[in-house]
């Protein structure tokens, strides 16, 4: 799992080698962007909503759930916001038509591909996913539902995965590699019946790599990993961790 | 031991000298399309034939690469006649060396396909079907690795990269980016390793290019890797072959083994201070393992799947380093323009598109195999003179190109010129290669149906849209092949297909629309007919059967 951790791909920030400062706009706001900074992380500071669904603050970068595309004038293309660098004079639009209906559509294939039934879930009201549907502004799924047969594991003492519920970010399957360090987390199959496995496809509670740390389940943006015994009600994700311990290590680096 | 010219000279010389010992040279294909019908035992049978008959010091019998009409295999030629013995076997042995200096047999002779033979100026194929492909001094006599030489030893990097911008040769994966410029990009990286990866995980249904040019011609794709390698300062390379070409694979490491042996390969090459290795690393079947991210990512030991660029491969690529990646035909074009320059190069083809193009010839067509044309040949001309025309007689209806990230391309093109730009401009691509001739028995509803099938099952699953969107595709063609579909289906399909196109991750995700944009815009009055009709106008979809079943 090592994706290119900078997207410059070198080392920035020495006396040698200053980081460039770009000025760029964003919805016609003009502001200023260090050169590995992406377009969502220079939105992000400056209160611009980008919808994201597989990106997280922490994790390497991932650029597959395609709903934080942007318009860039001159990109032949929308963008994913989350891997596409900053650059001088950029002219970035967010919100133009064709985005939101491109964002609202690829949220409406997320739902029709496994069974995201959100009255029945353990994630209701405190889901990424669902949250998503409420901000876009989505009202129903105009594709037809799937239904795929999916499994639920829970074979491990406090956790379990439930399948249907799954979105392929792959929040989980990084991090137990770039953070937890186990690569318990993987993914088997492609395309539409690609599936996260634990340990080459057993089942969890008999994963001799997982060391029961909990960091997936918190990561996950739905209620695809949950933590055995608990209600919908208590059922919220604690993820401040994340930042501190990417901080922690990058102190610990110098 | 260090390889000199006059080395080379000597072996092709011997050679050379060899060959015009023999007053006649039966040449048996040894491709695997022509081995698939036994053409091991036809060579086998030819050996042991003119043996016995003590004919081995004027007769010589040889297998050779693809002779590129592989429907008719197994094929021989007889040089220096130049005839074309099609579908022989062991039994038609005797009567062929009876014939020898007398008239071609008339049974076997594929006088009928002499236009398939005779109307293809040849560049990449022009060793297919004459050379040993598992002698390197075959290879050597017909000016092997004097491109190489002159590379190395009265040629700068840059100035390599002159002669292949010049050429204006153009990328043949598919989606035709110009070759020196890719070159340059990698050339001006400025870290450490660096890498030449040759692309040979060919995995369009249909096509075999590659393939056939790796068995019949493996050192000219080594040779084109090497002076690529020279030319960007490399000193590794990959080739990244399909584990489904077990004859390919075998061709290329034995002809791996052979350049090192000779030292073509290895420590300061031709005494410069060029070195230069390759290794072969066999695909799992994956066919987006033929993006180059996924590629990379598949070298690493890692899970076959893309990942977004920027950075390019030319930037961030094997291992993090600065990498070249081109396809086997792209390298195969390297030594002639090397040898002969790149103005020569030029001249040859469209303005845009120079050079010539191998094609996979497959469908409904006469002469089905492999071509090459240069660029700018009308598709009349390739499925009506090269071709054959259609098989019975029957009319024709679209030619697919390109594969499953390609278009179906209807009869008002015929007379268009082929290159990159004007099959972009009907809708489909160049591809990698495959021609796909389909004829009124072909159904448009059902090869979009084929080709999106295949697209749902190669998607490598990361980004939603080509995971997600490929799958609710193909939900709805195959709705509308068994004549359940509605109107609306048709809206649906092609808004589905603007957002793969527009919001995909890697190539395959956004050309994967392509067959069904196509026949969409050319060949609506089908879909409209299995709906509305409940019918099939080619009757190849089921509608009736299944309407029976239920």
């Amino acid at each position: 799992m090592k994706e290119p951790t900078s997207l410059t791909g070198k080392k920035l920030g020495n006396d040698a080698n200053p980081a460039r400062i770009f000025t760029m706009t964003i919805d016609n706001r003009l502001l200023t962007a260090r050169e590995d900074e992406t377009v969502l992380s220079v939105a992000r500071q400056n209160g611009i909503y980008i919808p994201t669904l597989c990106h997280m603050e922490g994790l390497s970068l991932r650029g597959a759930c395609r709903l934080c595309i942007v318009d860039v004038k001159g990109a032949p293309r929308v963008l994913p916001s989350c891997v596409t660098l900053a650059r001088q004079d950029m002219e970035v639009v967010t919100n133009s038509d064709r985005v939101i209906e491109y964002r609202r559509k690829i949220l409406e294939l997320i739902f029709s591909e496994r069974n995201h039934v959100c009255s029945v879930c353990v994630s209701n009201g405190h889901c990424d996913l669902q949250a998503l549907a409420t901000e876009l502004g989505m009202t129903h799924v105009r594709y037809d539902y799937l239904y795929p047969k999916q499994l639920v594991d829970a074979s491990h003492p406090r956790f379990s995965v439930d399948h249907n519920r799954c979105v392929l970010c792959m929040r989980c399957v990084r991090v137990c590699d770039e953070i937890e360090g186990a690569h318990t987390w993987d993914i088997m199959g492609r395309g539409i019946t690609s599936r996260v496995i634990t340990d080459l496809n057993q089942p969890w509670g008999s994963s001799e790599t997982c060391t029961g740390c909990g960091k997936c389940v918190q990561v996950c943006p739905t209620g695809a990993l949950s933590e055995k015994g608990k209600s919908v009600a208590e059922m919220t994700k604690r993820r401040q961790f994340l930042p501190y311990l990417q901080m922690m290590r990058g102190e610990g680096r110098k | 031991m260090t390889l000199s010219i006059e080395d080379l000279e000597g072996i092709a010389r011997i050679e050379k000298d060899k060959r015009e010992s023999f007053t006649y040279q039966i040449n048996v294909c040894v491709a695997a399309g022509c081995l698939s019908c036994q053409s091991g035992v036809l060579k086998e049978a030819f050996e042991k034939e003119v043996s016995r008959r003590g004919w081995e010091n004027w007769c010589s019998v040889k297998g050779v690469g693809c002779l590129g009409l592989c429907a008719a295999g197994p094929l021989i030629s007889i040089q220096p006649d130049g005839t074309y013995y099609r579908g022989v076997g062991a039994p038609d042995v005797s009567e062929i060396l009876e014939s020898l200096g007398g008239a071609p047999i008339p049974r076997l002779d594929c006088a009928s396909s002499r236009p398939f033979f005779e109307q293809q100026p040849k560049i990449v194929l022009e060793n297919s079907g004459r050379i040993d492909p598992e002698r390197i001094e075959d290879y050597i006599a017909e000016d092997g690795y004097k491109a190489l030489y002159n590379a190395l030893r009265m040629m700068r990097p840059s100035e390599v990269i002159e002669q292949v911008l010049a050429s204006g040769l153009r990328g043949r994966g598919g989606a035709g980016f110009p070759t020196g410029v890719k070159w340059t990009a990698v050339a001006k990286a400025s870290n450490g390793n660096k890498f030449v990866v040759c692309n040979a995980d060919e995995g369009d249904p249909g096509a075999f290019m590659d393939r056939s040019i790796l068995e019949s011609d493996p050192h000219r794709v080594i040779e084109g890797m090497a002076v690529a390698a020279y030319a960007v300062g490399a000193n590794t390379g990959f080739i990244y072959v399909r584990a489904e070409y077990p004859l390919a694979v075998q061709r290329v490491r034995t002809a791996i083994s052979q350049a090192r042996h000779l030292g073509v390969l290895g420590n300061n090459v031709f005494n410069s201070q060029f070195s230069f290795d390759i290794n072969v690393r066999l695909g799992a079947g994956a066919f987006v393992c033929g993006e180059e991210t996924a590629l990379i990512a598949s070298i690493e030991g890692r899970g076959g799947r893309p990942r977004p660029r920027p950075p390019f491969p030319a930037e961030f690529g094997l291992w993090g380093q600065p990498t070249l990646i081109n396809n086997v035909e792209t390298f195969a074009n390297i030594p002639p323009i090397i040898r002969k320059g790149g103005k020569w190069f030029a001249t040859i083809g469209t303005e845009k598109s120079k050079g010539t193009k191998v094609f996979a010839l497959a469908g409904r067509v006469n002469n089905t195999g492999l071509i090459e044309v240069p660029m700018g040949t009308t598709l009349r001309e390739i499925v009506f003179q090269i071709g054959g025309g259609i098989p019975g007689d029957r009319a024709f209806k679209a030619v697919q190109t390109g594969g499953p990230s390609g278009g179906c391309i209807p009869e008002q093109f015929l007379d268009m010129a082929v290159d990159y730009e004007s099959l972009a401009s009907v809708g489909s691509i160049m591809g990698s290669g495959g021609l796909i001739v389909m004829d009124d028995t072909s159904c448009m509803v059902d090869v979009a149906h084929f080709f999106m099938e295949f697209c749902m099952s190669e998607s490598c699953g990361k980004c939603v849209p080509c995971r997600v969107g490929t799958s609710q595709i193909y939900h709805l063609l195959n709705r509308i092949t068994k004549g359940e579909g509605k109107l609306s289906d048709l809206d649906m399909l092609e808004d589905l297909s603007d957002l793969l196109k527009n919001t995909s991750l890697c190539g395959l995700g956004q050309t994967a629309p392509n067959p069904i944009m196509s026949t969409l815009r050319y060949f609506r009055d089908e879909y409209v007919a299995h709906i509305e009709e409940k019918r099939c106008p080619a009757e190849a979809c089921k509608i009736h059967e299944a309407r029976e079943a239920v």
